[in-house]
């Protein structure tokens, strides 16, 4: 079924759910940077002792965690752009496509982001205060106790949880064929539409959206074991 | 020009005064300790040394400058803490190199220096592990030389030895001081073990209550506490209520029902004045009640238990009148391990110059 011909454009059923598989991992690894890279500005922000920081943190937080995401996907990619004339102009202007993978972007890296700046508080909060007073006391700057003392033990930690979070980002990335982005859920519904082979179509998802997870998964196991401190976290795990 | 001085400082935490008005100064290459039980301020003090924690009132003086305005990273002064907060990311060597990459030494300067301090600390082979591969010993030896390794004016420790196990603590004591005479570091160290504080400082301020209670050398600070709270806090000490009979060359105390004894006289005391009589366990002697003594003050009593420590045996002796004191006899004497048994009849006695009358 995969090998026959679909109703547009010469292509083969198989090369749709191909090219859906790119979109989602386009907008996967695009969303991801954006989670980390903000995440863990914010998460350090957070446990910095300056109150309006600290307040900008856990609002940037609570907005973004408290929105179901598929609200948040439809603000960014219908409501956003009313707000913005530059924005509005673009989208009417450009490919649906690349609006869409923009919103999803967007969307998906910030909400991600809130959730990974909570990994990284707990991460750091989770280290003795010694560290952070020890750091000072050689003479370390606060931005040097983070970057040299605080977060390399402190993303160590959150592996785990990070894990968790990068293959929640790859599934949550399915919400983006409700505006219209063709990635891999779009694609295997519209297969199964046109097909009425559903259960095909869906079972290939499934298997591709596994394949992905695991591969990331393993990925990051292998930087945790080479992350991993000598006689520190991971004791009991060999 | 001292090192340090502490200048009237006082920190309130709400209605709590943690340190109320203390003030002292440490020199240059001393070792100067805080001695108090928990509570009393004196890791309140130290970080405000440290610049954890800034003063209510008061100043801060280091080398003639008022450190309020330098957050803790500029002051030239390094802390080892209890939980030695080692970089567990980091091997020993990086543990130890990490002050001087981070004030941008050399490369060359860095190993020098780090191999000197390895050295120093007896970690020589252990440079490659990390801080969760080493014994509590470990730990604490590349926190002192991570401390030492950028030469700060004054390296504070907090409570360094409270983790380690006895006998490892009486080596590291040691090695303390052979360190610190080392590399001339003035040393501020904060411990609430009187041992720990007599066997390594030059100078120690008892504090209690925030406040400085004593401040003297060790022998001094045992031998004339100069109130009841530091007789009864550093060593043992046998206290019993007095009032003064007589002054005069000797004091002569009413020791309550028991009777009177000569003392060491005290300037500023009346007849009639009330207060304690203290007397430190190793200066009563005791001996059996048929041998005679030629010390002034003596009484015959029970002995109602011992503790056999080995070196020396606590004898605890009950008086007629029912006062209880602790004598201390060292167990010299060739082939024989103890001298009394429970419910001998023993002979206490002190000489006049023994013990000291101190206020209520």
């Amino acid at each position: 079924m995969f090998l026959q011909d679909a109703p547009e454009g010469g292509v083969q059923y198989w090369e749709l759910l191909v090219s859906g598989l790119g979109w989602t991992l386009a907008v996967s690894a695009c969303a991801w940077v954006i989670a980390l890279l903000l995440g863990s500005a914010i998460g350090t922000l957070r446990t910095t002792h300056r109150a309006w920081v600290t307040r900008v943190g856990n609002a940037w937080v609570e907005l973004f965690r408290n929105i179901p995401l598929l609200v948040q996907m439809f603000l960014w990619y219908f409501v956003a752009p009313e707000f913005v004339p530059a924005l509005k102009s673009w989208v009417i202007a450009a490919d649906p496509a690349h609006a869409q993978f923009l919103s999803a972007v967007l969307c998906l890296g910030l909400f991600t982001s809130a959730r990974i700046a909570e990994q990284v508080r707990a991460g750091i909060q989770s280290l003795p205060q010694g560290q952070r007073l020890a750091g000072m006391a050689l003479g370390l700057r606060e931005p040097q106790v983070y970057r040299y003392v605080l977060l390399p033990m402190a993303f160590r930690i959150i592996i785990p949880p990070l894990t968790s979070e990068t293959m929640n980002l790859i599934k949550n990335s399915s919400i983006a064929l409700t505006i219209g982005l063709a990635e891999l859920t779009f694609r295997a519904r519209e297969i199964g539409e046109y097909t009425f082979h559903f259960f095909e179509a869906f079972s290939a998802a499934t298997l591709i959206y596994v394949a992905i997870a695991m591969a990331a998964n393993r990925v990051m196991a292998l930087v945790e074991r080479r992350t991993a401190v000598p006689g520190y976290i991971a004791h009991g795990a060999k | 020009m001292a090192l340090l001085e502490i200048k009237n400082v006082s920190r309130r935490f709400g209605d709590f005064t943690a340190v109320d008005d203390v003030s002292f100064t440490v020199e240059s290459g001393e070792f100067f300790t805080l001695l108090g039980p928990s509570g009393c301020g004196k890791t309140t003090l130290l970080r405000m040394i440290a610049g954890f924690d800034l003063p209510d009132s008061g100043a801060i003086v280091l080398d003639g400058v008022d450190l309020r305005d330098t957050p803790a990273e500029q002051r030239p002064i390094h802390t080892v803490f209890q939980s030695y907060a080692l970089f567990p990311h980091m091997t020993v060597a990086q543990n130890i190199a990490f002050p001087l990459r981070m004030a941008g030494k050399a490369d060359d300067e860095v190993r020098t220096r780090v191999r000197e301090a390895v050295a120093q600390v007896k970690l020589d082979k252990l440079e490659q592990r990390y801080p969760h591969e080493l014994s509590g010993g470990q730990k604490q030896r590349v926190a002192l030389a991570r401390g030492l390794v950028n030469r700060p004016r004054l390296l504070l420790l907090d409570e360094p030895l409270g983790a380690l196990d006895a006998k490892l603590r009486e080596q590291m004591q040691i090695e303390l001081i052979r360190l610190q005479r080392g590399v001339g570091v003035t040393f501020v160290f904060v411990t609430h073990s009187q041992a720990e504080a007599l066997a390594l400082s030059h100078r120690i301020a008892v504090m209690n209550h925030g406040v400085i209670e004593q401040m003297d050398e060790p022998d001094k600070l045992y031998g004339f506490p100069k109130n009841r709270f530091v007789a009864d806090f550093i060593g043992n000490v046998n206290m019993h209520e007095a009032t003064v009979a007589a002054t005069g060359g000797t004091l002569t105390l009413e020791l309550g029902t028991l009777g009177r004894i000569a003392a060491p006289s005290r300037e500023g005391v009346k007849a009639g004045t009330g207060g304690v009589f203290v007397i430190r366990p190793e200066q009563v002697s005791i001996r059996a009640a048929a041998e005679a003594s030629p010390d002034p003050n003596q009484f015959e009593g029970v002995v109602n238990d011992f503790l056999y420590i080995g070196d020396v045996t606590t004898y605890i002796v009950d008086l007629p009148d029912g006062k209880r004191f602790e004598a201390l006899l060292p167990n010299s004497a060739p082939g024989r391990a103890k001298f009394f048994e429970v419910g001998d009849h023993v002979r206490l006695s002190w000489k006049a110059e023994a013990g000291a009358f101190l206020d209520a």
